[in-house]
């Protein structure tokens, strides 16, 4: 039988930043209405791809062929006119605007924005993605704001769908709506190009997927036919060694204790905290869960000292109270703290040197005895020990800069190496050490974590012990379900 | 003309030249770019504005050249900022110093020159409403330009879809240029007009406020300008009740000096800075929650291409 051309195909792709290659020779079909899955560790050059799919690159070498017909994508509006939308994975809409203004400045039409706002509401209803086209941005959660992001994608009704990394924010729950989305899509006869790096999700939702390692494709495969292991040596060339950890309940000394803290939120989009109680011992490691921008960074800024808590009292660290205290006199008390890296991402040549600089400092001079680590993602971690040693002099570090520029791939930990930092912080809690670890990974925050908690708007459910953790009862919390008021 | 009226009308001059250039100002900050050299852009266009009016003895040229000079002392901070991605607070500085001397330079051989200014425009009928009349519709060609600026750059703000595309690269110039927005394009076109108006605000001074050259006779005004802007909240309407307050306090002041009010003259003088700052403070206050300033102002923008 002779098979329809594949809707989008990519042949030969390269692409190189300097001496990095991000794209070698990458081939890539996907075929219409399929979801496809572009699978790889941070850094493989999943982003380079269809940044160059979607015009906002261009290839060094190598063609675009849609419908079967060899074409050149020059911009995004290119793309979008040839039926291709992206919702990307930090999410690029305007907070100040509103949902109607963020939808029509991705239509090239010549829609009024009332016209705009109608047939928003329409079709959102329709899909079962319902919003208030009138509404700004800075008001909507973030599951809300991905719903935009796609909706502002379908009112171009594309024929090719690009989701980045789609559920790493969002709670379970939010993802299963998306599923039942991604679905509908495809019996419309859309095809979705989905890149992620979550073997399971792949596997449930997915007829086909590539798999990128180090630039280049290792394999063109079906991942319902696939186990998650033989999906994880593909991607990661080898064995992932298993991280060895027992949960246990520490008995060691309160080392900090938060009681009753409340501060009002530190900018116009910030959040509240209200009333956090936490209490962390020597020789655990502490997980805080939730999906970003539920007061995560506020309660960073109170435990560092960034932010003054209203009290000395609300923040107590081996006991004496340090509310009121600066950053270096909490660091004078044996606190040390990795911030969220805000920039972006690190340079890979620094990586090596500036990780190893971390864990032996670590090690070697004692400063970190009750180490507050603060993780937004695993995989922002390198920029955040880029940090790590000048903390806050100001978030415009040039270096860093210079070196992100956008989302380029010149960055990644493989997966050994992640596997270290995380062995490295239970082992420094095993020494002792009281670590607090705030991420939104909850596969990461169920394997290093003794006891977990969850954040939404600013409050902070009760630690429970990871043992009796699931993803279910973690998701419900995150999403706001069963939280005292 | 009564005292009042009288008053009045001056309000009004002195507003003026701080709401257009405030206007300007405006616009490039929406677009997500601080430019501090309003007063170098102002004064340059007063200097090229009355030098090219006395030479070739029209007016309406000499507007021109000083719009022309306004944007052309943009175009070095456009090349500076956008271009070479430099820091915006020290270009836009470098800008104000650069163009207090360099219009020092234009101006030179025409210090103590004397002409007439530009004649005011009477609306036939509406002129001769009593008290109302002579108020609002016998002014200057640049009052009603002044108040036409106003509507029409809320109207492009708000209601335009180059407005809208304005905005969002001011607010996210990363999502911005993912759409596929020409980010680094439309901020020249925002920085140019932003120059144009500093110039035209310029032209006022030198043709019709003061009618004659002297050196550094913006007299801060560019930089009450920048802080008008904030003090809207980056809104066309606003910018004009606080142009038209901060002109109100100044002249009002003058006349408390002649009054013979029993405080420092120096201390009148500075109310007007005084009361503008205080006015700004509360009004940032009061806005906790709401819309702060463009999210991406005065940040450089390199695309990733």
């Amino acid at each position: 039988m002779q098979a329809s051309p594949p809707l989008l195909a990519a042949e030969g792709i390269t692409k190189r930043f300097g001496a990095l290659v991000a794209n070698n020779a990458v081939d890539l079909k996907v075929a219409p209405g399929e979801i496809h899955a572009l699978l790889g560790e941070n850094g493989a050059g999943k982003s380079t791809l269809v940044k160059i799919i979607y015009g906002l690159l261009r290839p060094d070498a190598g063609r675009l062929v849609w419908r079967g017909a060899p074409v050149q994508v020059e911009s995004a509006r290119a793309a979008r006119a040839l039926g291709i939308g992206m919702v990307f994975q930090h999410f690029s809409l305007f907070e100040a605007l509103t949902v109607a203004e963020n939808v029509a400045l991705a239509l090239d039409g010549a829609e009024s924005l009332d016209e705009i706002a109608q047939r928003l509401s329409e079709t959102s209803r329709a899909y079962g993605l319902p919003l208030d086209p009138k509404r700004e941005i800075w008001r909507l959660s973030v599951g809300e704001r991905q719903r935009v992001e796609i909706m502002r994608c379908l009112m171009q009704d594309p024929s090719l769908l690009i989701l980045d990394e789609p559920t790493s924010v969002l709670t379970p729950q939010e993802a299963e709506g998306l599923f039942a989305t991604l679905a509908r899509l495809r019996a419309e006869g859309r095809s979705v190009l989905y890149i992620s790096h979550k073997l399971e999700e792949v596997r449930r939702i997915c007829e086909a997927a590539t798999i990128l390692r180090g630039g280049q494709v290792v394999a063109h495969c079906d991942p319902r036919a696939e186990t998650a292991a033989g999906l994880a040596r593909m991607m990661m060339g080898g064995d992932v060694v298993p991280i060895r950890h027992d949960h246990i309940e520490a008995q060691g000394p309160v080392r900090l204790a938060v009681s009753a803290l409340s501060l009002p939120a530190l900018h116009t989009h910030g959040i509240a905290l209200a009333n956090i109680n936490l209490e962390l011992r020597a020789g655990e490691v502490l997980g805080i869960a939730g999906v970003a921008g539920n007061g995560q960074d506020e309660l960073f800024a109170a435990l560092s000292g960034e932010e003054l808590a209203p009290h000395a009292g609300a923040i107590a660290m081996d006991g004496v109270a340090v509310g009121r205290a600066g950053i270096n006199e909490r660091r004078k008390r044996g606190a040390a703290f990795v911030p969220e890296e805000r920039l972006g991402h690190g340079a890979a040549p620094a990586m090596r040197l500036t990780e190893n600089a971390l864990l032996s400092g670590h090690a070697t001079n004692g400063f970190l005895r009750h180490g507050l680590v603060d993780r937004a993602k695993l995989t922002d971690f390198v920029g955040k020990v880029v940090r790590a040693f000048d903390v806050r002099k100001g978030p415009a570090d040039p270096e860093a800069r210079a070196l992100s520029g956008g989302n380029l791939p010149s960055w990644g930990v493989d997966a050994g190496a992640a596997a270290t930092i995380r062995q490295a912080l239970m082992d420094l809690a095993r020494a002792g050490s009281a670590v607090l670890v705030i991420s939104q990974d909850l596969d990461e925050l169920l394997e290093i974590s003794d006891r977990l908690c969850v954040m939404f708007m600013g409050r902070l459910s009760p630690a429970m012990p990871t043992a009796q953790a699931t993803r279910e009862s973690l998701g419900l919390l995150m999403g706001g379900a069963g939280m005292a008021a | 003309m009564t005292l009042f009226e009288a008053i009045i009308l001056t309000i009004i001059t002195a507003s003026t030249p701080l709401l257009i250039a405030a206007l300007g100002e405006l616009v490039v900050e929406r677009a997500g770019v601080l430019n501090l050299g309003v007063e170098g852009m102002m004064i340059i266009g007063a200097a090229a504005g009355i030098a090219a009016a006395i030479t070739t003895g029209s007016s309406t040229l000499g507007v021109l050249v000083a719009v022309l000079a306004g944007m052309a002392l943009s175009l070095v901070f456009a090349a500076l900022v956008l271009g070479l991605a430099a820091n915006q607070v020290a270009a836009g500085l470098a800008l104000a110093i650069l163009g207090l001397g360099l219009s020092g330079v234009i101006g030179a051989p025409f210090v103590g020159v004397q002409r007439a200014g530009i004649g005011k425009i009477e609306i036939p009928w509406l002129s001769d409403i009593p008290f109302l009349g002579p108020l609002l519709f016998r002014q200057d060609p640049f009052v009603y330009a002044s108040v036409a600026l106003v509507i029409g750059v809320w109207w492009f703000l708000t209601k335009s879809r180059a407005g809208l595309v304005l905005r969002a690269v001011g607010e996210n110039h990363a999502a911005a240029h993912a759409l596929g927005y020409p980010v680094r394009r439309i901020r020249l076109l925002a920085i140019l007009f932003g120059g144009g108006c500093a110039g035209l605000a310029g032209a006022y001074m030198s043709l019709v406020y003061t009618p004659f050259w002297t050196s550094g006779m913006t007299g801060g005004r560019g930089w009450i300008a920048l802080a008008i802007v904030v003090f809207a909240s980056w809104l066309p309407f606003r910018a004009m009740v606080g142009a038209y307050l901060f002109g109100a306090l100044t002249i009002l002041q003058l006349h408390a000096q002649s009054a013979g009010v029993p405080l420092p003259s120096q201390f009148l003088a500075a109310l007007p800075y005084l009361i503008t700052i205080l006015v700004l403070v509360l009004i940032m206050r009061a806005r906790r929650g709401g819309v702060a300033g463009p999210a991406s102002l005065g940040v450089p923008f390199v695309p990733d291409r």
